[in-house]
């Protein structure tokens, strides 16, 4: 227990890259997944075509070979930004994917009619879009949305492998010098537990709100 | 709502202006950005003809194929424990017997909120301190399984309370004991029910085996990587790899959504419930 406490401000810094990481990536996943939403259900084709390429094109590449392209690889084009920025990006366009999925599902449980009056009052597309089917789409799936979330609390710990140094790192940077691993272990897993457990708690909180009920 | 075509009109003759308008500006922006990224490349000197031709030949593709090929057993072997052990685990959640159902409940809860690559990192570094060393296969697929289990038991348990109520209840008339009916009647029909959801967990599965980097575990990634370190064409091999692994994805979904579709119109028969 005493090599939690000796060591905490190393593990808490890496704790809090952890949290910076999951909001700033996930706030960006968010905006760009609702984005790419738009465009896979907008009337321009080539916009429809794009936006399922980049989707299936992110379902279906690990996030691990993102990193490792964009960390090590991209350099050699001078592509060159700040590690943790890096890892940053590569989570917001890798889990955009899975919200723009989420988001889709959602767009398909908003009643036909919906839509339909939408036309009917001669709104165009982008403006049904954004006054009538998103706003319903988007309260459907705060709960699938909210598993993105958790998903990217776990994948942020890949940003371990390729150096950043976050919650997964510190706590085996730790471990490393300690060897003392069933403490650090299980603290750093208690750590993410708790991270997902906020998130699921919230958007349980935050479905409570904005749900309709009919 | 069926698809996208709800939400706009059939366009009528400004409505098709727009359209053109909108895609004309598409291409416009995307040939600008592909050019401007091929530019890049170029000045870099990463489209020389000399930096793409090693992959033009066999030897760096065998190379990269026995990588591939520790990929596809890791894999294989995470998705046949981790469904048996994801079985069991979906079974004792929904066991009447209160101990079995918290225990089960708290693994896969407590599996599902850690990340993979700690898992990974107590297999590698803990472990080891505690006499237990796997062999190197071993260390991929341990933690990887401990991590699947817990979704394959989500995606079961799903199956199972997506059955009618009465298919039990009628088992159970039968004379059919608890286990009879869970194993010849719910059971069967469950996983049919949730192959496709099964076999998307195998593509995200087939994603995580790229953890073996960490590992040192000689798959896809790990060959790119020790193939980079010697060739130095990083860009080139990490896109190659990337695209190998979007190849084995695209084919592993669209199996699953064939799969989907089979069994929508297999469901889709005219089995009718009367309802008293």
């Amino acid at each position: 227990m005493n090599v939690l406490l000796d060591n905490l401000p190393a593990l808490l810094d890496g704790l809090w890259t952890t949290v910076w990481m999951t909001v700033v990536a996930g706030v960006g996943a968010l905006i760009l997944g609702v984005l790419v939403t738009a465009a896979r259900v907008s009337p321009v084709p080539i916009l429809r075509g794009l936006a399922f390429g980049y989707v299936q094109f992110f379902l279906n590449v690990p996030a691990l070979a993102l990193l490792v392209l964009f960390v090590f690889a991209l350099p050699d084009v001078g592509l060159l930004m700040p590690l943790t920025t890096t890892a940053v990006v590569v989570l917001v366009i890798y889990e955009a994917a899975y919200v723009a999925e989420a988001v889709r599902s959602g767009i398909n449980t908003v009643a036909m009619g919906q839509a339909e009056a939408a036309r009917a009052l001669g709104l165009t597309f982008v403006q049904s879009l954004r006054l009538v089917i998103l706003p319903q789409a988007l309260r459907a799936v705060v709960q699938p949305v909210g598993n993105v979330m958790i998903a990217l609390v776990m994948n942020t710990s890949l940003a371990a492998a390729v150096g950043v140094v976050e919650l997964t790192a510190s706590a085996n940077k730790v471990n490393l010098v300690h060897a003392q691993p069933i403490p650090i272990f299980v603290g750093a897993g208690l750590a993410y537990m708790a991270l997902a457990l906020v998130i699921g708690l919230s958007t349980g909180f935050v479905e409570r709100r904005v749900a309709i009920f009919r | 709502m069926s698809g996208p075509s709800v939400l706009f009109d059939e366009p009528g003759p400004r409505g098709r202006r727009r359209i053109r308008v909108a895609s004309i500006v598409t291409v416009v922006v995307l040939v600008a950005v592909v050019v401007l990224a091929l530019r890049v490349f170029a000045s870099h000197g990463q489209l020389d003809a000399d930096r793409w031709r090693p992959f033009g030949q066999w030897p760096i593709w065998s190379y990269l194929l026995v990588g591939l090929r520790g990929t596809v057993q890791a894999a294989a072997l995470v998705a046949v424990l981790g469904a048996a052990f994801g079985l069991v685990l979906a079974l004792g959640r929904l066991s009447p017997v209160r101990p079995i159902r918290w225990l089960a409940t708290a693994y896969i809860e407590i599996a599902r909120t850690l990340p993979v690559l700690l898992l990974i990192y107590v297999t590698l570094f803990a472990l080891p301190a505690y006499g237990l060393n796997l062999p190197l296969l071993w260390k991929l697929v341990l933690p990887l399984t401990v991590a699947n289990a817990a979704a394959f038991a989500e995606i079961f348990r799903a199956g199972v309370l997506s059955m009618p109520r009465g298919q039990n209840e009628a088992a159970l008339s039968l004379g059919m004991t608890r286990g009879q009916s869970m194993r010849l009647v719910v059971l069967p029909q469950a996983l049919r029910a949730v192959a496709p959801s099964v076999v998307s967990q195998l593509v995200s599965l087939l994603k995580d085996t790229s953890l073996g980097y960490i590992v040192a575990f000689t798959e896809l990634l790990y060959r790119a990587q020790v193939l980079a370190a010697y060739n130095h064409l990083l860009v080139q091999t990490y896109l190659v790899v990337t695209l190998v692994y979007l190849v084995c994805n695209l084919l592993l979904s669209g199996a699953a959504y064939r799969l989907q579709t089979f069994t929508r119109r297999r469901t889709a028969a005219p089995v009718v419930e009367k309802t008293p």
